[in-house]
Parts: C-alpha cells; sequence; structure tokens
C-alpha cells in the first residue's frame, strides 16, 4: 500500500470512529494540543488513559467481589473512570459509566455488574480501535509520509 | 510526579536556562492523572509554567499554608486552578483556605469540574473564585483564563 493510500486509509478511519461515537470532539481537542514540542503528546495521554482505566477495572472488578459491597467506594472509581474517559473523548466509555453510577446510586448489585462487563467491552473496543489508528500512522510516519489532520 | 516530601510535581524540566519572568506560574490541582496532564499541556500551550498536584493537602504545603511547610520552596504562583471534586479536601475547601490567608488570598483561584451544577457555581464564585470552567478542558477555555490574569 503507498503512501496516499495509507494516509486515506487513516482519514477515513479516524472518521469512522468519530461517525461510531467511540471518539468525540474531546479527542480532537488532544490531537490539536500535540506540536512539534510534544510529537507524541496524543499517545502519550491515550497510554495514561489504558493503565489508568486497566487499574480501574481491576478495582472495581475486586469491589464488587466483596460478600459486602461498599457502592461509594465502586462509585468513586466510576467516577474517576468516567473523568478521565471524558478527558479524552472516548464517548461510548463515557456514557457506559454514567449508566454505572445509576445502579451505584440503587445499589443495584447485578445492574452494576452488568454495567462493568458492558464498561470493559467498550473499553477494549476503544482500546483496540485507538491502537490500529496509532498503528496507521506509526506505517505513514515510516513511510516517510507526515500524518493528515 | 508529586513524590518526593510531599512536594508537587513540577514538569517544566525543559525551562532550566533562562527565567522569563512574564510567564505567569500555575499551580493546577486534580486528583485524575489524565486531567492533570491535559490541563498542565494546555496550559503550557498558552505560555504559563505549570506546577502540578494530585490533591489539596500538597498544595498547602506546597504555599506554605499546611502543617509541614518546606523552607524555601514556596515559589511565586500567579494563578491556582483545582477540580472541585477531590478525596480529602475538595476544590471548594482548598479555595476558602487560600482566600483565609492574608498572604494568599490575592492569588486567582479558579475551579474545575465536570458537573454543571449552578449552585455549586455560584457557591464557589461568592467564596471568590475567579472563574468556574467545564470540563473536560479545551483550548479555549484557558485562554479565557489567561485573559482573566492579564487584567
Amino acid at each position: 500500500m503507498d503512501l496516499f493510500q495509507l494516509q486515506r486509509r487513516l482519514v477515513d478511519y479516524r472518521a469512522s470512529l468519530y461517525h461510531e461515537d467511540f471518539l468525540d470532539e474531546q479527542f480532537s481537542q488532544l490531537q490539536d494540543l500535540q506540536d512539534e514540542n510534544n510529537p507524541d503528546f496524543v499517545v502519550e495521554v491515550v497510554t495514561l488513559f489504558f493503565e489508568d482505566s486497566e487499574r480501574l477495572l481491576n478495582e472495581l472488578a475486586k469491589a464488587l467481589e466483596q460478600p459486602i459491597i461498599d457502592f461509594k467506594r465502586v462509585d468513586a472509581h466510576v467516577h474517576q473512570f468516567k473523568g478521565s474517559s471524558s478527558s479524552i473523548g472516548a464517548q461510548r466509555v463515557q456514557k457506559a459509566c454514567i449508566a454505572f453510577r445509576n445502579y451505584c446510586e440503587e445499589q443495584n448489585v447485578e445492574g452494576c455488574l452488568k454495567c462493568l462487563q458492558q464498561l470493559r467491552h467498550e473499553y477494549s473496543l476503544v482500546k483496540t480501535k485507538l491502537e490500529s489508528m496509532f498503528q496507521l500512522e506509526q506505517q505513514i510516519l515510516s513511510a516517510g509520509g507526515s500524518i493528515p489532520m | 510526579m508529586g513524590g518526593g516530601a510531599g512536594g508537587c510535581g513540577d514538569d517544566s524540566s525543559d525551562d532550566m536556562s533562562v527565567e522569563l519572568g512574564d510567564e505567569p506560574h500555575v499551580l493546577a490541582v486534580d486528583d485524575n492523572l489524565i486531567d492533570r496532564k491535559l490541563v498542565e499541556k494546555l496550559l503550557k500551550n498558552s505560555s504559563c509554567k505549570v506546577t502540578t498536584a494530585e490533591n489539596a493537602l500538597r498544595v498547602l504545603n506546597y504555599l506554605g499554608l499546611g502543617n509541614e511547610t518546606l523552607e524555601g520552596t514556596v515559589s511565586k504562583v500567579n494563578l491556582i486552578i483545582t477540580d472541585y471534586c477531590m478525596p480529602g479536601m475538595t476544590g471548594y475547601e482548598l479555595l476558602k483556605k487560600i482566600k483565609e490567608s492574608s498572604l494568599l488570598k490575592e492569588v486567582p483561584v479558579v475551579i474545575m469540574s465536570f458537573e454543571n451544577i449552578p449552585t455549586r457555581i455560584s457557591q464557589c464564585l461568592e467564596e471568590g473564585a475567579k472563574m468556574f470552567m467545564l470540563k473536560p478542558s479545551k483550548q479555549s477555555d484557558v485562554v479565557q483564563l489567561k485573559w482573566h490574569l492579564m487584567k
């Protein structure tokens, strides 16, 4: 695949992520912040997000396994997750967190467990998509091209 | 990043040469790692020197208002931007502490929050916050913030 085709593919792929609500406006804000002083800004922030999310998902699983569930604690974790996903523009993950918080408020264990599954699912989807996007960007850079905005 | 004896993370390690006198020094407080990174970048893009902190207690120590005042480390701070929802001391409580201090009450404080709650907003503004910013943070918010600072 030549450079032009790669670039074209990236543009289309990115557009689909926005179209399918995986990403929203906030992600473009992040891209706009990237410059020569910080050429890897987006990858850095997204990597931080991946690490933080995985930690939070583990904490959530642990908290929901307890014989007596501390819903305040669960809610605090979801609140964090909602915050970070919103800040990087991971819209579907953010929506999953909102639903999750409602169940926390109701102290509904079943609901929470279902939401955790949903959250894991949405998170792994956006992670895969973002990783594919970064890979495409890398390919373009390696081929000597520049990333189309 | 917040390691060491109760200090704050100073990530402006590349600016070691000339101390530009007119670069405002902003203290950014947020318990969320991603938000800290985002706000730091937004501020740096607007030519601000940034120090980040992950909770209010560290900020108080850094500013010399806490129980563990670090001698000789209190630098001039031109603006404090803090998240509202933080474990331990909230951004609102931090705002109050700053406004109560004769040393620091002139420092403008900006509160950030994901939640758009009018009573919360007016409460903060009444307590002396310069501005209330809705998260997630955007470049346009920081531009507005800087304008407030320059007045």
